[in-house]
């Protein structure tokens, strides 16, 4: 948090009683943390560059030469070329793709069973409390992580299952439900909901803490009062009161994620070939990198940086949004 | 104090089971067996070999039957892979290679993460600080996949100054230790950093100050016992996911750990195998933590055991 600006400035709580104040606060305090804004404009720079280079790159991320095979970086292909002639450029912003939406989409389902779990067991309170919080506590020390690994193991061998269902619910999606390449993406994303599922431990205790500490407040009282229900009182009164540490627990929930997908992919259990992610790419860039460096080099750089960025831009979140709160 | 860490010890016993009891139901939900893959064995084979570990039997026969010999004889059962070898055998020669490697990482990663966060904490805000913090930022950021191939293309392949791979002497233990600890080691740092912070400010520092106590003597003795608090707690969750990372430390340096054997397992249908690891891995973990949770209570003389 000392990082860049390396202030850490009181609130007073007049500033925190107002919500556009704090806003305005905030996004003050965050503009001078040198970090937290460099960390912000890379990432939005690697996300435009994810979107873009794909398209507009003269070479697909699938496209092989076998003729041409692994080549080191040239004006042709400025991050090389794979084992099978493919654009290594190509291929580490559309693994980006991947790696962002999976990263996104895990941390929306995290979000929303964190926050309503958490919301609940806090306004409730009492025994309520007491079985969502142990179960939190059950989940908290078991390594989920493995479960998955299994999971995915078994579902990775088993495609019909799960490509049924595809075909029958997500026709919409895509031009051709049938076509198998859109398999790997659909199967990831499955995946990744159910990491999503079991990453929201961290998010469901900081929500329970602030509902606890927000529904003593009279303003609660009021709602209550002239009769809101529970659920909107839950989710239209308290869980907007505590968006700041929501928002800080959202962005370093990303960067979790993403690696846990990279490391899937590195154990040959997440993303599959023709496909890529920057776990997948590392994984055989590491095959070969006394022979291609660069191989390994570039998807590893890029996993790197989103992941520090990320990182970096959650924890000035934090101090701009709460100074509150402690770090960790 | 010693029936609480008792009670805490016998609490794992329940958990245990309903970990095995998942895994068994989750190992046979899924379609595939181990002898039907791959090569295409003739279905009079398959069959012979299924009766010769009793995969014919109804479901609920096999659950009794593996609990049953589990629980008299500590028995895991034959693995289905690896002829004439059981589990038990496998994990007594690959877990004491994984402790090894996961001890000397957690004592890396205190060794070198406290210090760090101490650093940072005590020169809070100077160039020490942010060097301390913006090294552990790294640290959490970069998977320890990407470590591991950096480490062996510096130290192994152009200084030549450890081997690439295997387990044997203490140069063969040296970067896979470091691969495995430095995540760890980092977070620990961001964690000491934040507690110290915290207890520095608190009244019975200044207290300690106040009689006349030298800095350092503050520091080491009185605070880092209240700063040192998020770090324990965090060991339980810290020692979990120094597991996972296990799978992939010991597949680059080609450990013969328990970790290679899980994946490798799961792909092969291998049940008993897949199953007794998991046992082995859900015991070490609740374990660990029971002990992680009677250590809490001895230092910080706030809680109280229920």
């Amino acid at each position: 948090m000392a990082l860049g600006g390396g202030e850490r400035r009181p609130v007073r709580l007049g500033q925190l009683e107002e919500g556009s104040s704090l806003w305005q606060d905030a996004w003050r305090r965050l503009r001078k943390n040198r970090a937290a804004v460099v960390a912000g404009a890379l990432l939005v720079a690697l996300l435009v560059a994810c979107v873009i280079v794909p398209e507009w790159s003269a070479w697909r991320y699938d496209k092989a030469d076998l003729k041409l095979g692994a080549t080191p970086p040239s004006w042709q292909h400025w991050m090389g070329t794979d084992f099978f002639g493919r654009d290594l450029m190509a291929r580490v912003f559309f693994g980006g793709r991947v790696s962002f939406a999976v990263g996104i989409v895990s941390t929306l389902v995290s979000f929303t069973i964190g926050v309503s779990w958490g919301g609940i067991a806090g306004y409730f309170g009492g025994k309520v409390d007491a079985i969502m919080m142990r179960v939190v506590d059950a989940l908290y020390t078991f390594p989920f992580l493995i479960l998955v690994i299994l999971l995915m193991v078994f579902f990775a061998n088993d495609r019909t299952f799960l490509y049924r269902g595809f075909k029958a619910g997500l026709g919409v999606f895509v031009a051709d439900p049938g076509d198998p390449s859109y398999f790997p993406i659909f199967q990831i994303l499955i995946v990744f909901g159910a990491l999503g599922a079991i990453s929201w431990l961290t998010m469901a205790r900081i929500v329970r803490g602030q509902v606890i500490a927000l529904r003593g407040q009279p303003f609660v009282e009021a709602a209550r009062s002239i009769g809101v229900g529970h659920a909107a009182l839950i989710f239209r009164h308290l869980i907007p009161n505590a968006i700041g540490p929501i928002i800080v627990y959202t962005t370093l929930t990303i960067p979790e994620v993403m690696m846990t997908e990279a490391f899937l992919s590195f154990l040959g259990l997440g993303t599959q070939e023709p496909l890529s992610s920057w776990g997948l790419l590392a994984s055989s860039g590491a095959d070969t990198m006394d022979l291609y460096p660069w191989q390994l080099m570039f998807p590893a750089l890029m996993l790197a940086l989103t992941l520090i960025s990320f990182n970096f831009l959650g924890d000035g979140l934090r101090d701009a949004l709460d100074p509150r709160i402690r770090k960790d | 104090m010693i029936s609480y860490a008792l009670r805490r010890l016998l609490s794992i016993v329940p958990t245990l089971l309903l970990v095995a009891t998942t895994v068994f139901v989750l190992v046979r939900l899924v379609p595939g067996g181990p002898f039907d893959q791959e090569r295409a064995v003739p279905i009079e084979v398959e069959r012979a070999l299924n009766a010769k570990y009793h995969l014919d039997d109804p479901v609920l026969t096999q659950y009794g039957d593996w609990l049953w010999a589990l629980i008299t004889r500590a028995d895991l059962g034959p693995t289905f892979k690896y002829p004439n070898r059981t589990v038990n055998e496998i994990i007594a020669l690959s877990l004491p290679v994984s402790m090894q490697l996961g001890s000397l990482a957690m004592i890396f990663a205190l060794a070198v993460g406290v210090p760090l966060g101490v650093i940072g904490a005590v020169r809070q805000n100077t160039w020490k600080d942010t060097a301390a913090m913006a090294a552990a930022m790294v640290g959490v950021s970069v998977p320890r996949f990407v470590l591991a191939p950096l480490l062996i293309l510096v130290f192994s392949l152009n200084l030549y100054l450890f081997p690439v791979a295997r387990w044997e002497t203490w140069r063969h233990m040296v970067l896979p230790v470091i691969c495995a600890g430095l995540p760890m080691a980092a977070y620990i740092a961001r964690l000491t950093r934040g507690g110290m912070l915290e207890v520095i400010r608190s009244d019975f520092i200044r207290t300690a100050r106040a009689k006349g106590l030298s800095e350092r003597q503050v520091i080491l003795r009185h605070a880092l016992r209240g700063g040192m608090l998020p770090v324990v707690s965090y060991l339980g969750p810290g020692f979990s996911s120094l597991l996972v990372g296990s799978l992939v430390v010991e597949k680059i340096f080609n450990i013969p750990g328990m970790g290679r054997y899980f994946v490798e397992a799961a792909m092969n249908r291998d049940y008993n195998l897949v199953m007794g690891v998991m046992l082995v891995y859900g015991c070490l973990l609740m374990l660990f933590n029971a002990v992680v949770d009677v250590a809490y209570a001895f230092i910080d003389p706030r809680v109280e055991l229920r």
